[in-house]
């Protein structure tokens, strides 16, 4: 695989000193190839994982996945309910891992702090203006800090693909570094570029580096509010941004693939694709995680298989 | 004019209404009763099985909710398409169970007048099993049949296709799902089954056919946890002993094996065999001081 990292590190100090150096360096990204790319993530989605390395991918996967409910219908009981999903996945199995996160909207944070109190598992609060990204740069900055005053671990921020789109990139990055000092030192921050509405690969290759530049803990695909959500294709290519990114700077920086991985099956893949482009330094819930809420009984149904031999069914995993 | 070259037919499983090949790419040679090469039909594995209980379990909500004057009209719709294909189907059982062309014939007109005799079921089943309970107290006590949800099927061995849809038409009739294994020696015509059933408005996963070894497929199956009854018509003792251990661990409905004439009227049997029973209490009674009621 050739790398795209700009080769000398101190080239990207100054990227962001204005409008148009910011501009020149994302442009200046090679553009993507796009049927390479997904050739690619097919290629590696064949994988054939079994057995012990199943266990291990499976009990993996549990560990990585942010348990998310963003739905105008949340209530505090749901969240309850979701915060103790999240810390025994499997009530019938104390050795099942728990989650990484719960992921919630900012005034339901307290109630899954509270949920999730004593336990390993953040919370994980969607801000700014989460899906559409749509609002005052002010009314942002104060969803990030009503959420940060909650006690939340991580802010998922949405860029405003509105900006992005239309070529002004400078925007999108203060954006991002104003939400990235409200955060502080504290809480870890996501930035979501909805892959789904950039259109294309070159445009998400520049969302990523965008994002990285400006100080994001992880990039994340989607909201999981639009048609098209984490593919295999555009998780590849944000693996290899952050790769690329790590060998330029030596920041790492996490990636979190989000809406659409419903299955075991679709989830391992996802775990080849990071082990195949980043290496082990990131098959770690600090650096990789799927923003999912299906997905965790369907990871729960099929270990059960494993440890029983037996299929299992909806009826022996919650719903919710 | 030059001789025509053969078109072979490629069996293919009936799962969730597609007609997927085998998971595992396997098939095995059937063979009429004399020995002769009929087909290659998909060996299925347990991860067809698996994916037949998912499609099954899909359309279980639909099904069993669908009005039984709608799944009347459905199966008998499936009667009609069963009746164009005569021919094919005569021919198939033929080969299969070395009949006689007016034998075959009969036995296939015999199954279409088991789905239509079926089909008749579907909305009087509730009145002969269920109804209102004399009951001690101020309720309207009501008891209704409702299906048990997804049943796999072990297709008898013997009649490939008057004893196929003997097992099939009840357990569907009554609003279950079904996951069949068809007779592993001639499967042919339960894998032509499939196509009649997609062309006729029958949803998808309500039937699902597997082809292949009956012990393979049946025990997994059997063992499934998001099965909730099973069919053993065509598990020899052994086999059903063992699936039946098995079936104990969700508390299965378990259909044991037993000898039956296909021939004969069927009775109600097979269809009670997986249903419930749900009882509802009303309260009636005097509304107040006047002693009004209902």
């Amino acid at each position: 695989m050739p790398t795209n990292a700009p080769t000398a590190a101190h080239s990207l100090s100054d990227v962001a000193a204005s409008d148009s150096t910011l501009r020149r360096f994302l442009h200046g990204l090679p553009g993507v190839d796009a049927v390479g790319l997904e050739a690619r993530a097919a290629s590696l989605g064949t994988r054939s994982i079994k057995t012990t390395a199943k266990a291990y991918a499976i009990d993996l996967a549990i560990s990585m996945v942010d348990l998310t409910t963003l739905e105008g219908a949340d209530t505090p009981g749901k969240v309850r309910a979701l915060g103790a999903k999240a810390v025994h996945p499997d009530p019938t199995d104390r050795t099942t891992p728990a989650t990484a996160a719960v992921c919630v909207y900012p005034d339901m944070v307290a109630a899954a702090k509270e949920a999730v109190a004593g336990s390993s598992v953040k919370v994980a609060s969607v801000a700014t203006a989460f899906p559409a990204g749509r609002a005052p740069i002010d009314v942002k900055l104060a969803d990030v800090r009503e959420a940060i005053a909650a006690g939340a671990d991580e802010i998922d921020m949405v860029i405003d693909r509105g900006a992005f789109l239309a070529g002004r990139y400078m925007k999108v990055y203060d954006e991002i570094t104003a939400v990235k000092e409200a955060c502080g030192t504290d809480a870890r921050l996501k930035v979501i570029f909805e892959t789904g509405e950039l259109s294309t690969y070159d445009n998400i290759r520049r969302a990523s580096w965008l994002g990285m530049l400006a100080g994001a803990d992880f990039i994340k695909t989607s909201t999981g509010k639009v048609a098209v959500n984490a593919t295999p294709a555009n998780t590849l290519l944000m693996l290899e941004a952050v790769r690329d990114f790590r060998a330029a700077t030596g920041v790492q920086v996490g990636v979190k693939p989000a809406g659409g991985i419903r299955t075991t099956k679709d989830a391992i893949k996802f775990l080849v694709l990071v082990n195949e482009t980043v290496g082990e330094d990131w098959l770690d819930n600090h650096w990789f995680r799927f923003g999912a809420s299906s997905l965790l009984n369907d990871l729960l149904m099929q270990r059960q298989k494993l440890a029983t031999g037996r299929y299992s069914g909806p009826d022996y995993v919650t719903v919710d | 004019m030059s001789e025509r070259l053969s078109v072979l037919k490629t069996y293919k499983l009936y799962v969730g209404g597609k007609f997927p090949r085998s998971e595992s790419g396997r098939v095995y040679e059937v063979t009429d009763s004399k020995g002769k090469w009929l087909a290659n039909a998909p060996q299925s594995s347990r991860k067809d099985a698996r994916d037949a209980v998912v499609a099954a379990r899909k359309a279980f909500g639909g099904w069993s909710g669908a009005t039984a004057y709608n799944r009347g009209q459905i199966l008998y719709r499936v009667a009609e398409m069963l009746e164009g294909r005569r021919s094919q189907f005569a021919r198939e059982v033929a080969d299969a169970e070395g009949l006689s062309k007016s034998k075959a014939t009969e036995q296939v007109e015999a199954t279409i007048d088991r789905w239509v005799w079926y089909a008749g079921w579907t909305d009087k089943i509730a009145q002969v099993l269920g109804g209102a309970n004399p009951v001690a107290g101020p309720f309207f006590n009501l008891s209704t049949p409702e299906p048990t949800g997804v049943v796999a099927v072990l297709a008898p061995q013997e009649s490939s296709f008057l004893g196929l849809v003997s097992v099939v038409a009840p357990v569907i009739a009554t609003g279950n799902t079904a996951v069949v294994i068809a007779s592993e020696k001639s499967p042919l015509p339960a894998l032509s089954l499939g196509e009649v059933l997609a062309t006729s408005d029958l949803p998808g996963g309500v039937v699902n056919i597997l082809s292949g070894r009956t012990a393979e497929i049946a025990a997994p199956l059997a063992a499934h946890q998001d099965v909730n009854a099973i069919d053993l018509a065509g598990a020899d003792d052994a086999l059903a002993k063992e699936l039946e251990i098995a079936a104990a661990d969700n508390l299965k409905r378990v259909l044991r094996p037993q000898p039956v004439d296909h021939a004969a009227t069927p009775g109600i049997d097979r269809m009670t065999a997986f249903l419930e029973t749900k009882t509802v209490w009303h309260p009636t009674g005097s509304l107040g001081a006047s002693g009004s009621s209902y």
